[in-house]
């Protein structure tokens, strides 16, 4: 590996259990373990899977003002956030693009902040650059984040601390798991129900070890839990999501709650608000939407999408073999009249043209826990 | 006839002018749970190097050359159908397609398996 690669402090029991380690945004960190994905990607939609997720971003913005500053980086409604909830937010441009995607729960001492690791530096630059002078911005560095998806999740993680069972899903709160303190989530990125913890990094490993030494458990890596958020229709920043789509062609519209849309009492006072109330109003020219295959070839991030005429579409983002739905999967932009579903086009892959269909997301059904 | 290898991680099995062309096991190990392969057409012909096929996991796609110059007179339907034996049997039922030889001595550019193993040791 590369020298100048960062390290989660789960690094050296990645390697212990036998990870192919690869570069993910300045990390090196395990794409798989010996199981191979696709194992890997079975058991975390049976059982439970432990992911080490600590390159992602953690931030607290503390002070109570946070909620409404924050409001001016997001189209979301952070206000009315009620105590240990969690919501997903973007951050926004000025022309609408988005920034980022990240999670905010509410704590007891501020807004709990995960954001993407490839964009963690900039994003703490922006809020530090809008946000100071009303709410602190405090990254965490020193807190690991673990993720422990699946079914058997609940089972697993209870033993450490039974209350877990009783959050549901998009709620969080602290809890001693096995005498280590934790914040933790009920929620993830696999479409599955489960848990995100964030753990001290001095602690986290002990942790980890504790998590897989519960019979339900098996570490996995990079690679399934990107085939994971792609059956569940979750967008990938960098991929499915970046500066140059909006929140409405990217169809996060529920993301943005009304009360932050044209008409709603916190309406827009965020970057691109016009762009995006204007999109809200009139459409979007291009949407992205789900496609799955009838055929075998996978279809992948680049694909040319074109009609029955042969004209240029759209373009896939991110697509696979889903190993649970067994069919080619893919997240796409389309033009709008082509976003219907049932819609069918085609994808070219290598000079060849396979069949697709405009599909509801998730490609899976979802395992969240909500009561 | 002993099997010679690519750099591009794919072996060649000659016997009677007919060279079987598979994935090494480094090859199928590097690229994980094989979920999809495209087979050339049987009668086409390819030059040494050129792309003939293509082998996909979930993760990625990699393309499949024609290690020696000809034509293809078999493919392996049963690949085709189950592409995971290329992953639990890449040397044997693993096999992707038949190339009857047009350039038998492009067999001596190839590495025996001596050479093959250092290469891969050193990857």
């Amino acid at each position: 590996m590369s020298a100048d690669l960062n390290k989660t402090p789960l690094h050296a029991l990645h390697i212990e259990l036998g990870a192919k380690m690869v570069p993910f945004a300045g990390y090196d960190m395990p794409v798989q373990y010996p199981a191979g994905v696709m194992a890997e990607h079975k058991h975390t939609r049976t059982q439970a899977g432990l992911f080490d997720v600590s390159h992602m971003g953690q931030v607290l913005l503390v002070g109570d003002d946070a909620a409404a500053a924050l409001e001016t980086l997001v189209p979301v409604d952070i206000v009315d956030l009620g105590l240990f909830k969690q919501r997903y937010a973007l951050f926004t441009a000025d022309d609408g693009g988005i920034l980022d995607d990240l999670m905010v729960a509410r704590r007891t001492d501020g807004l709990f902040v995960v954001v993407n690791a490839g964009c963690r530096d900039q994003d703490i630059a922006h809020m530090r650059k809008h946000l100071s002078g009303r709410c602190e911005v405090r990254p965490l560095p020193d807190q690991a984040l673990l993720a422990l998806q699946g079914p058997q999740a609940v089972t697993a993680l209870s033993r450490l601390n039974a209350d877990v069972a009783k959050l549901v899903f998009m709620t969080g709160g602290f809890f001693e798991l096995d005498g280590i303190p934790t914040f933790v989530t009920r929620s993830g990125y696999t479409g599955e129900d489960g848990y995100e913890i964030s753990v001290a990094a001095d602690r986290s490993v002990e942790l980890a070890r504790k998590l897989l030494a519960q019979p339900e458990v098996m570490p996995i890596g990079l690679g399934a839990r990107d085939s994971l958020r792609l059956e569940a229709g979750l967008c990938l920043y960098g991929h499915d999501i970046d500066t140059t789509t909006t929140p409405v062609e990217a169809s996060l519209t529920w993301a943005i709650q009304k009360v932050r849309r044209a008409g709603g009492a916190r309406a827009g006072g965020y970057p691109g608000a016009a762009v995006i109330d204007r999109q809200f109003a009139e459409g979007a020219a291009r949407k992205r939407v789900g496609l799955v295959s009838p055929e075998r070839m996978p279809v992948r991030e680049g694909a040319k999408l074109v009609n029955a005429d042969g004209v240029e579409i759209g373009v896939v983002t991110s697509g696979t073999l889903g190993p649970t739905v067994g069919k080619p999967v893919a997240l796409a932009y389309v033009q709008t009249p082509y976003a219907t579903l049932g819609t069918g086009l085609f994808a070219e892959v290598r000079g060849k043209r396979t069949p697709m269909t405009v599909s509801s997301t998730p490609f899976t059904p979802n395992g969240y826990f909500r009561g | 006839m002993s099997i010679k290898y690519t750099p591009d991680h794919e072996w060649v099995d000659t016997t009677d002018g007919i060279a079987t062309v598979g994935i090494t096991v480094h090859a199928q190990d590097a690229l994980g749970d094989v979920v999809f392969v495209d087979l050339p057409d049987v009668g086409k012909s390819f030059a040494a190097k050129e792309v003939a096929g293509v082998v996909e996991s979930v993760k990625a796609a990699a393309d499949v050359y024609a290690p020696v110059s000809g034509e293809i007179v078999e493919v392996n339907e049963a690949l085709r159908a189950d592409p995971s034996l290329a992953n639990s049997d890449p040397l044997k039922s693993g096999w992707f397609f038949k190339v009857k030889l047009s350039n038998p001595s492009e067999l001596d550019g190839l590495m025996d398996t001596t050479a093959y193993d250092e290469l891969v040791k050193n990857s």
